[in-house]
């Protein structure tokens, strides 16, 4: 299919919006009535047809404006983008990574012609058309790393392996959910993790990097991780949670539906080549309240897991002022039916809202 | 002087020890203020052979005391930046088997711990022992400014004058626990400061 780009922006007047098309294949995290952490990792090989899991790099229509936005965070900010100098040919590994899955994937907008280590790459939703030698720095704008991500959605973190752990020595960090790389680089995976609540005492980080210490290449993972933000605010960093924070507080019972927005991380997991390094992308996707509420089974059961969740979990994802004014929103479109099993909305089966 | 108990926390936050004398050719200990009673209380005539003592005293007076041990090279500075390129030399030109001794503030052996670790030591090989101020060294996350010996939380950043709050999740590159904007999400409402333990 042709992807029809977006003019969108998900800053000052928030003109992000999601296609039907969008809200279809949003990546919905709850495959039940309730949450909790767990080591929900599974095989990143494709997924149903058009479904944010078909592509190793999912494209979609907000591409173009949130490459757009991540220039501006830079340019604001290169302290998002970090790369420490052991992990330069992680960052070629995770270049020719994406060079190669996009023009496979998506040959209707990327190319890739490759002669011996002369490369040429073709980029046309961005306009771009470069021709460098591979491994060779000097021939491009940035140092791989960026020079890729500043052309692909999600957020970056390259994890050098050794000594049993993982360790975030490289990144690129635009639409992070609270956290920061500068802050966190250099820190291993128990540390970078060390504020997450009640998921240390569930054994969750010591399983989840046996699990991703064991990934080999070509045999990519994924999971999903959520939160909450008010407006479609990609850029929720601690750097500038002075100038955003208070946009928490302008929710109302009347703009609840439109400016609320359910975050869903699709974090997934590669293993490079020839540097051994984990390629950790988490790409973000937003849906507002009012457009999840189209789907019947998702209004009910994102009703059911955030009038359930423990206090700790709402805290730490920064809406337990807002749960109650959420609560009287959802309310109104749980009728108690049952639903079905499984993340996706299951439109042709689930029985519409009973009022 | 007792030694503080810090109460547990997240595993970001350093975690000190007790300070050992461990075989070696070579000691290198590094201490400020209180941090001298850690080192008194390893020191042998043999390990001070090959020690060499870089020492910060801010405002006590155990240095004449270190000095009497007779290391093998003894620096007295007056504070710790006057000191970290006596300290970064030292690190360079150390032999295989070195070991490190630091002693003090959480902020004084952060920022040798890094030194040591950009030398090529493993963060992991270094003793560590706290003794003296639990004062905290603060990076705020908004301006990415450096306060040092913060004892209050919440505290004003001394570079952008936000109010921030204390958290415990530490950088180890930085040296420094994160300082995050209190009053975000209500502007001015900033609760009374107390010390970060109470």
């Amino acid at each position: 299919m042709t992807i029809q780009f977006n003019d969108e922006t998900f800053r000052d007047d928030y003109t992000f919006r999601n296609s039907d098309w969008a809200i279809d294949r949003f990546p919905f995290p709850f495959h039940e009535d309730s949450y909790m952490y767990a080591v929900n990792m599974e095989q990143h090989r494709g997924g149903p047809d058009g479904s944010v899991y078909e592509k190793r790099f999912d494209v979609d229509e907000h591409y173009v404006a949130e490459m757009r936005d991540r220039a501006m965070v830079l340019a604001d900010d290169p302290l998002r983008c970090q790369s420490l100098p052991h992990m330069t040919l992680a960052g070629w590994d995770l270049l020719e990574l994406i060079m190669v899955s996009k023009s496979e994937d998506y040959p209707d907008l990327f190319e890739l012609h490759r002669d011996g280590d002369r490369w040429r790459w073709v980029n046309k939703p961005m306009g771009i058309d470069d021709s460098f030698t591979f491994m060779d720095e000097t021939t491009l704008p940035y140092g791989p790393m960026e020079y890729i991500t500043r052309q692909t959605q999600g957020d970056f973190c390259v994890l050098d392996q050794r000594e049993d752990n993982l360790w975030m020595d490289a990144g690129i960090v635009t639409t992070q959910a609270d956290w920061s790389l500068d802050f966190d680089i250099g820190m291993n995976f128990f540390e970078w993790h060390a504020p997450v609540p009640l998921a240390h005492e569930k054994g969750i980080f010591v399983r989840a990097l046996k699990f991703l210490l064991n990934i080999q290449q070509g045999a990519p993972a994924r999971r999903l991780n959520w939160t909450m933000t008010v407006n479609p605010l990609l850029d929720t960093s601690p750097e500038n949670y002075h100038k955003w924070g208070v946009q928490k507080t302008t929710l109302t019972p009347e703009n609840i539906g439109e400016k609320q927005h359910l975050r869903v991380e699709l974090q997934t997991f590669f293993r490079l080549p020839r540097s051994n390094a984990l390629v950790f992308p988490i790409r973000c996707y937003l849906c507002s309240f009012q457009d999840l509420m189209t789907k019947p089974k998702w209004g009910r059961r994102l009703h059911r897991v955030v009038r359930d969740l423990p206090e700790e979990l709402a805290t730490y994802k920064g809406f337990i002022d807002n749960r109650p004014m959420m609560l009287d929103y959802l309310s109104k479109f749980d009728d108690g039916l049952p639903t079905s099993p499984g993340v996706f909305p299951d439109t042709e089966t689930e029985p519409p809202l009973q009022t | 002087m007792s030694k503080f108990e810090f109460p547990p926390a997240i595993k970001s936050r350093p975690v000190y020890g007790t300070l050992e004398a461990r075989p070696g050719k070579h000691h290198l200990m590094i201490a400020d203020a209180e941090g001298a009673e850690a080192i008194l209380a390893i020191a042998t005539p043999e390990l001070m052979a090959n020690t060499h003592i870089i020492y910060i005293p801010r405002g006590t007076d155990y240095a004449d005391k270190l000095r009497a041990l007779n290391p093998v090279q003894f620096y007295e500075g007056p504070s710790y930046a006057a000191s970290v390129t006596r300290i970064q030399r030292t690190l360079e030109r150390s032999h295989m088997g070195l070991q490190i001794y630091l002693a003090g503030t959480e902020g004084l052996m952060g920022q040798a711990q890094n030194e040591a670790m950009k030398a090529g030591f493993p963060f992991n090989a270094i003793q560590t022992e706290h003794r003296g101020s639990i004062a905290r060294r603060m990076q705020c996350v908004h301006c990415k400014g450096i306060t040092e010996d913060v004892e209050i939380d919440p505290f004003v950043c001394s570079h952008c004058g936000l109010n921030l709050f204390v958290r415990d999740h530490y950088s180890r590159r930085l040296a420094a626990y994160q300082g995050v904007c209190i009053d975000a999400e209500d502007p001015g409402n900033v609760p009374p400061s107390k010390g970060i333990y109470e």
